[in-house]
């Protein structure tokens, strides 16, 4: 069970023509795609579209009401391997994932399907993961849609435009045999709005129907000579044809007047942003309706250049709004205008920063730096010679405010297995350790810092093989359920065991893709009605050839899991040794069990409920247990005596009673600060008239010794 | 080609984009800043205006910096066009469900004096690298405060946190109370419980957080009020009469004592017969005497003040006595049922985690049998294999509770131990280097004194302190005779507080290093 729940939103998917559908942009995605008649989607869970693939799950009885198929792939090379039923079959197929690094995976599959061409409409909705909030290397997908020759839209970003958008890939992707990509930036996945509804649509073949009927097609199999002939079609017949297609429905827009001294093209992702930038200058209205001609892309690749040559008529410069580097399309109209022979100027990367995003200062400030530049009796008069007295005295406070990275949450079972890593480096040494893609990559931050690299999914183990030919250390790689799946027991645990890898991998196993949400992987505990789960991964390593392999069940157990990490570093045997470390991530334990507890504790059964405390006497300020921790639970607070010059350690009311900080305390003999409380909600008799026993003896004992000696209560002195 | 060539006649910045409302909340993640972002879209969308919401999910809401962005203008029929992210210099209202997130906020140009109306929650969630520090590390909020003074048009700043907890809700309720109540946005309160109930989940507790909010910021608590802690109780005492008689003498004494040293003083008293007897309490008197002897009044006694915190804290170290005694006390146990909250009816379990060492258990031994057994590495490994292990101890239950009240009843005991033996070797070393140096430079023998601050925590982080002690009292050896030694005895304190391992105190002394001439190093 995915961490969000769409399941009261996707009712909404029912909605029919005339109805006004207000959501956020994914759900409105989802809501397109039955409208278009989809046959089958499909994909793999990433920010900023991991939402895409819940709404999908948890709408999967709409879906096979009307005959789509949908399918959690294991991976984005095989949700782009899926979208093959479209090569030969009239079906439209739609799949999604993360941009970049979920094209990265894809690319392999996404290369053959562009090669072959699709005769039913390919969509890939790509969730274009970068600037703020983005947890990848800044990269942009486009250079894949260019190198192997599929189209990208950049749609406006408002709901009606990322609906038609949907549409129209599907009506371009048929009109070119060729599969189109949907790029939807971080905030446009969550923008939230309205579009009017349309009738959801029955595929015309359902993929039940063209598996009775197969079909094939040798034109579209990539080998030669095929393969050749196929990227002649490309250039010489698709391409062509998705360049008409997009001049004669209007894919592109035009804003404000067809004549004007300078005009603004952008991808269409910027529109809003652009249109603020003017709204700011004066040269937009509320609506965004300018005096500035705008040439809106929602189609990136391919450009259009008759169109592109039209727009620049009679202008002395129009300026590019494309946000990353390499500025692709900027090249691309460069090189457009000067076989054109035009005098038309062309701004872009001169005025806007070649890295990074575009932000609404980045816009204002370029964009007014290219009317300055080009046009500038357009510019307000205050705005041409400002007199602003620039920044106000505010004080500087870079040095105050504390970064705050994404760490573990409260509770989390990755914790104590950090724990135990640090504990171990401190005993062993520091030793070669790589990171992959999962929650666990926060142990490479404080006060951890454990991890220095991350190769891509599942590649962990594989990113340390240069060092596991042995020596004096052995490399330790931490491998997450999630990565493990998606691509790590063949490229990591595999390629350890064929080339008999000295090497520790520690494998995160937390009962889901924890990082994108907590959708179930194949390792799940869960019952889920439409997957099958529950296969352990520790099987699986085995069935590989690995022979060394530890299963701990409870990574809050901090001594196992540092003696269990310190024998695999140790051991004699040299070849690849795995150590299986897992329980239950916690955001998704709580959400489960929380209900339950609050319900048993109403119904008056015996409940436990685990929480710790620090006594803050004991506690003397060092911090050292936070620097095995980091829960957010755990935090300081300063004490109002002037005796005592450090804050020390507090647990709030969010401790979920984990086990951490108790385990900690031992395992590295920090403090006896710490305590459990367990507090026992409806004891039956017995256990209450024990427990009272109990209290009476020990309330004398404490009464005869406070009787007999100076006792302090209360501050001040 | 679809041109849209409307009626567009601007020439100067459209009066309705001054009309959007931008606001923009700053949060935590894991604070609720998505349903706070529902509300409010509700509010607007319900009440006559279009509303457009964005927000940067990701991997931020695993407990890092979060931010969601709302625009809205009154509903003409036709769709502005809003924008997806805040810009600097353009947001309206500011909510910040922290204080170092208004911070952020404020350092990224998003509360400004000309627009900005920054409703924040004065309290703090604290950044792991806050909370690593071996010394104190949490930042400073009055520097956020002295800055949103300056940089918001209005600043409405009290703890929603705590508002929303005491109502069992969360601070995403109480955030909505503020912004509610700071008449902001042009929709009455009804409007806004409205989209509470409409939520349809914890809609009591919710409207509770929300209600004290609204009206705590109605009635204008835009002052930070401090933190609301009930007055402190005065100190009570109570024993047999014998002791109280000779607590209060020693009282007296302080009482005598120069002004600046007094309120110390007394506060070190009780530390140390706290942990000991009132026979103790007299020997910390005669310790703080003999200071004060040399002590000057120029200098306002700050050699006497510094002992009587340092001297306290050297004499009330932690042992297995002290840790025992604090564990079994009634006014423990009862302070920590309250803190669970535990139900009449509940019963309360209670472990310990304790984990001695050979060195915590021949430290209980009489000093010279017990310096004889630790330089016998042999006799050291067999305790070591017969107590050195991870004890959890039931202090609710008679088989837990009773052994460590004997051990915490054993203070008759404690000056004879090893332990004590070597904490009052170590104690009147430290006092003598400072008296040391009291002859040529009172300020370094002040600095000398507070360096006793390094010296904390147990087993592994405890000789991490001492090592870090030895080091800067070894670099004061350098120093001394230099007219700023004292400045340097400070800095190189301070160091070695930044970290665990100590990296910035060696890097400062070598600095110390590097200008001292090579002199004959003293230990």
């Amino acid at each position: 069970m995915a961490e969000r729940s769409f399941a009261k939103e996707v009712k909404k998917l029912k909605m029919g023509e005339g109805e006004t559908f207000t959501s956020e942009g994914i759900l409105a995605i989802t809501k397109a795609l039955l409208e278009c008649g989809v046959g089958y989607v499909g994909g793999y869970q990433g920010a900023p579209i991991s939402h895409l693939m819940d709404v999908l799950a948890d709408a999967e009885e709409i879906l096979s009401e009307l005959g789509v198929r949908f399918e959690a792939n294991a991976s984005e090379a095989a949700a782009a391997a899926m979208l093959a039923a479209s090569v030969h079959y009239p079906i439209r197929g739609a799949v999604t994932f993360k941009g970049s690094v979920g094209v990265n995976v894809a690319s392999d599959a996404l290369a053959n399907l562009a090669s072959s061409g699709v005769n039913g409409g390919a969509l890939i909705i790509v969730g274009e993961d970068y600037g703020e909030g983005s947890s990848i290397m800044q990269e942009r997908s486009h250079a894949f849609a260019m190198k192997s020759q599929f189209w990208l839209l950049d749609p406006r970003p408002n709901l009606p435009s990322i609906v038609t958008a949907v549409e129209q890939g599907f009506d371009l992707s048929e009109a070119s045999n060729t599969p189109v990509m949907l790029m939807v930036r971080i905030r446009s996945c969550h923008v939230t709005g309205s579009f009017t509804a349309r009738d959801n649509k029955r595929p015309p073949l359902t993929v039940r129907e063209a598996l009775s009927n197969p079909q094939r097609d040798f034109a579209r199999v990539v080998l030669p000579p095929m393969s050749y002939a196929q990227e002649k079609d490309k250039v010489e017949n698709r391409w062509p044809a998705a360049k008409a297609y997009i001049r004669e429905q209007g894919l592109n827009e035009f804003f404000g007047p067809s004549d004007g001294k300078v005009g603004i093209v952008m991808q269409g992702g910027m529109y809003n942003g652009v249109i603020r930038a003017l709204q700011r200058l004066g040269l937009a209205d509320i609506h965004g309706d300018t005096e500035i001609p705008l040439y809106v892309l929602n189609v990136t690749y391919p450009l259009v250049d008759e169109e592109f040559l039209e727009f620049c008529e009679g202008k002395d410069a129009v300026l590019v709004v494309e946000e990353g580097q390499p500025e692709f399309i900027e090249q691309q109209l460069g090189s457009i205008l000067y076989r054109a022979g035009a005098r038309t100027g062309l701004s872009g990367k001169d005025v806007f920063p070649m890295a990074g995003e575009y932000t609404g200062q980045v816009m204002l400030d370029s964009i007014e730096a290219f009317f300055k530049k080009s046009a500038p009796e357009l510019l307000p008069a205050q705005r041409r010679a400002p007199n602003r007295p620039d920044d106000t005295d505010v004080p500087d406070l870079s040095k105050t405010v504390p970064i705050r990275p994404p760490g573990f949450c409260t509770g989390c079972p990755e914790r104590p297995i950090f724990a135990a890593m640090k504990l171990v480096e401190g005993d062993l040494g520091k030793h070669q350790i790589a990171g992959d893609i999962g929650c666990h990559l926060f142990a490479t931050l404080p006060p951890f810092e454990i991890g220095g690299t991350t190769m891509g999914y599942g590649l962990g183990p594989a990113s340390n093989a240069a060092f596991d030919g042995g020596g004096e250390k052995r490399s330790i790689a931490v491998l997450g359920d999630g990565g493990f799946w998606h691509n790590g027991l063949s490229s990591s645990i595999g390629n350890a065991v064929f080339n008999k890898s000295d090497s520790v991998t520690v494998i995160v196993d937390n009962y889901y893709s924890a990082a994108t949400g907590g959708q179930d992987v194949m390792s799940s505990r869960a019952d889920n009605a439409t997957k099958s789960t529950k296969h352990p991964i520790a099987e699986a390593v085995k069935g590989v050839g690995v022979e060394w392999v530890r299963q701990i069940d409870h990574t809050y157990d901090v001594g196992k899991m540092r003696d269990t990490l310190k024998e695999a570093l140790t051991t004699d045997y040299d070849g690849p040794k795995v150590i299986v470390a897992s329980s239950e991530c916690m955001l998704n334990k709580q959400r489960r069990e929380k209900p339950k507890v609050a319900k048993a504790i109403r119904e008056g059964r015996r409940v436990e409920k685990p929480r710790f405390g620090v006594d803050e006497d004991i506690c003397t300020g060092d911090h050292a247990c936070i620097r095995l921790s980091g829960c957010p639970s755990l935090s300081l607070k300063t004490l109002d005596d002037p005796l005592r010059d450090d804050p020390i350690a507090a647990i709030d009311e969010s401790c979920v009673g984990c086990g951490n900080c108790g385990e900690v305390a031992d395992a590295a003999v920090l403090c006896p600060s710490f305590y459990r409380a367990d507090v026992v909600h409806n004891p039956p008799a017995f256990e209450r008239a024990m427990s009272k026993v109990a209290g009476r003896i020990i309330g004398w004992l404490q009464q005869r010794r406070a009787r007999a000696r100076l006792e302090f209560s209360g501050a001040g002195s | 080609m679809n041109v849209v060539h409307s009626d567009f006649t601007p020439k100067s910045r459209d009066a309705r984009v001054d009309k959007i409302i931008k606001l923009a909340i700053m949060a935590v993640g894991g604070q609720g800043g998505g349903v706070l972002t529902n509300w409010i879209e509700e509010v607007a969308r319900n009440n006559g205006y279009a509303a457009q919401a964005t927000s940067v999910a990701g991997v931020a809401q695993r407990t890092g910096a979060t931010i969601y962005y709302i625009e809205m203008a009154p509903d003409t029929g036709r769709q502005p066009v809003f924008s997806l992210m805040p810009a600097a210099g353009d947001v309206d209202i500011l909510l910040a469900a922290e204080m170092m997130e208004a911070g952020r906020a404020i350092q990224r140009g998003f509360v400004t004096p000309d627009r900005t109306t920054l409703i924040a929650s004065s309290h703090r969630a604290l950044a792991v690298s806050e909370k690593m520090v071996p010394g104190d590390g949490i930042a400073n909020s009055e520097e956020v405060k002295a800055a949103a003074e300056i940089a918001a048009q209005r600043f409405i700043v009290f703890d929603m946190n705590k508002m929303a907890v005491d109502a069992g809700s969360v601070i995403s309720a109480s955030l909505f109370g503020a912004l509610a109540g700071s008449a902001t946005l042009p929709f009455t309160r009804e409007q806004f419980e409205a989209a509470i109930r409409a939520g349809g989940r914890g809609v009591d507790a919710s409207l509770r957080a929300f209600a004290a909010a609204f009206e705590a910021t109605q009635a204008g608590a835009e002052q930070p009020t401090q933190a609301p802690e009930p007055a402190h109780k005065p100190l009570a005492i109570t024993g047999p009469d014998a002791l109280i008689d000779r607590w209060n003498a020693l009282t007296a004494r302080i009482d005598a004592y120069p002004a600046p040293v007094r309120d110390m003083a007394r506060r070190g008293l009780r530390v140390v017969v706290d942990f000991q007897d009132i026979d103790y309490g007299e020997d910390y008197l005669g310790r703080l005497d003999a200071i004060l002897a040399v002590d000057r009044a120029d200098k306002e006694y700050a050699l006497t003040e510094q002992a009587a915190k340092y001297v306290a804290k050297a004499m009330a170290y932690d042992d297995v006595i002290r840790v025992a005694d604090l564990k079994t006390r009634a006014s423990r146990f009862e302070r920590i049922h309250d803190e669970m909250h535990t139900p009449d009816e509940a019963r309360l379990m209670l472990t310990e985690f304790m984990h001695p060492r050979a060195e915590e258990i021949v430290g209980m031994f009489p000093a010279r049998i017990g310096r004889r057994i630790e330089a016998d590495a042999r006799w050291m490994r067999r305790i070591d294999r017969l107590f050195n292990k991870g004890r959890r101890v039931r202090t609710d239950r008679l088989t837990g509770f009773v052994p460590l009240y004997v051990l915490g009843g054993l203070k008759g005991w404690r000056r004879r131990t090893l332990r004590h033996a070597y904490e009052v070797e170590h104690l009147e070393r430290w006092l003598a280097t400072a008296m040391d140096y009291l002859k040529t430079d009172y300020d370094l023998a002040v600095e000398v004194l507070r360096t006793r601050r390094l010296i904390k925590g147990y087993s592994d982080t405890h000789a991490r302190g001492l090592s870090k002690f030895d080091r800067v009292i070894g670099a004061i050896a350098l120093l001394a005779g230099r007219d700023d030694a004292a400045e340097w005895a400070a800095r190189l304190r301070e160091a070695a507080l930044k970290d665990e391992e100590g990296k910035m105190l060696d890097g400062a002394i070598e600095t110390v290093r590097s200008f001292v001439p090579e002199k004959a190093e003293m230990a």
